[in-house]
């Protein structure tokens, strides 16, 4: 058998390579508190991945737990907030909305991506703080699953 | 100028320790992360002089998620308990529920008038749990989202999302999704 030429091994490579730049986005922020979404069948995917601020709810990862303990905090970017602390989340959103165009504010959202197990009354205080800056475009984070019942 | 000798071939072998080099980078430093979800727009904080409209019981349809993950649902009123499958998803009752409410149109003296003036209102508790929380908007959304694809089936023949955005607009606006998780104040 004749050998196989392997000289366009690296043009494969490089069309992964491409896929992956193309379909992924740099993680900006390390996760400081797990977040495992639930599941849901009417999610549309969020336009204008730009345009989004997030805001993670969720109880702090194994190695945050020795400082921050067990209960459900926030996390704006890289630090971690108290429910106690949810009025951070204005300040949180008008430091995105100084980073956008003038034009481009109207069309910002919030995306919460909240852990499942997380109780409403965080959710309700985050909501609350933004409707008190008046950014009333929000998204629940949901995994998408085709057959709920 | 003489001859000049023939440039040595630069190796080539190489080429793929270097992209693979380059994809496990990117394979380490992104993420692959989910951006999909619920889409809402929250009702603006109310103003200290303007006056909470008024709205007709019969036109609120009111879903109560309780510390226990428990929901009751009902006209006017949360009376109604709706049943949970065994493994803990929403009996699709309550989708039908709100389907029939919304379509209403004046049918029935206790239910809504107009789709326009049905109103959802959901509202929860401080230990509801936010998982049944985007479970029971996901049944509320399903049960919009299959009201207006009948209603654009019966005026373009298609299914909803074929309709273009001026035909999704009149679509929307015969069928607008009004849920509330504020207080509505009832007569």
């Amino acid at each position: 058998m004749p050998a196989i030429s392997t000289a366009s091994l690296p043009d494969i490579v490089f069309m992964l390579l491409f896929f992956f730049m193309v379909t992924t986005v740099m993680r900006e922020t390390t996760l400081k508190v797990d977040v495992s979404q639930p599941e849901a069948t009417e999610v549309k995917k969020m336009e204008k991945k730009s345009l989004v601020s997030y805001i993670y709810i969720g109880s702090p990862t194994t190695s945050q737990q020795t400082s921050f303990g067990t209960k459900a905090r926030i996390q704006l970017n890289d630090v971690t907030f108290s429910r106690k602390e949810v009025s951070e989340i204005q300040n949180f959103i008008i430091s995105e909305r100084l980073q956008k165009d003038e034009d481009e504010i109207p069309y910002m959202t919030t995306s919460i991506k909240a852990d499942a197990s997380v109780t409403m009354g965080i959710v309700t205080d985050v909501k609350q703080e933004l409707r008190k800056v008046n950014a009333l475009k929000i998204n629940y984070s949901t995994k998408k699953n085709k057959d709920i019942k | 100028m003489g001859k000049r000798r023939d440039l040595p071939e630069i190796n080539a072998g190489s080429m793929a320790d270097i992209a693979f080099l380059l994809l496990i980078f990117f394979l380490v430093t992104t993420t692959m992360d989910v951006d999909s979800g619920i889409s809402r727009k929250l009702p603006p904080m109310p103003e200290e002089n303007i006056e909470i409209p008024e709205i007709h019981k019969k036109n609120i349809y009111v879903v109560l998620i309780n510390k226990n993950d428990k929901v009751l649902a009902g006209i006017g009123s949360p009376s109604k308990m709706v049943e949970i499958n065994g493994d803990g998803s929403i009996s699709s009752s309550l989708k039908e529920s709100v389907k029939t409410f919304v379509s209403n149109n004046g049918r029935l003296e206790t239910s809504s008038e107009s789709p326009e003036k049905a109103v959802v209102s959901l509202q929860n508790q401080e230990g509801t749990s936010y998982d049944m929380y985007i479970q029971i908007q996901n049944e509320l959304t399903k049960a919009y989202n299959e009201l207006r694809n009948e209603k654009s089936n019966q005026d373009y023949g298609k299914d909803f999302d074929k309709l273009d955005k001026d035909e999704q607009k009149l679509v929307k606006k015969y069928y607008p999704m009004k849920v509330s998780e504020a207080e509505t104040k009832s007569n």
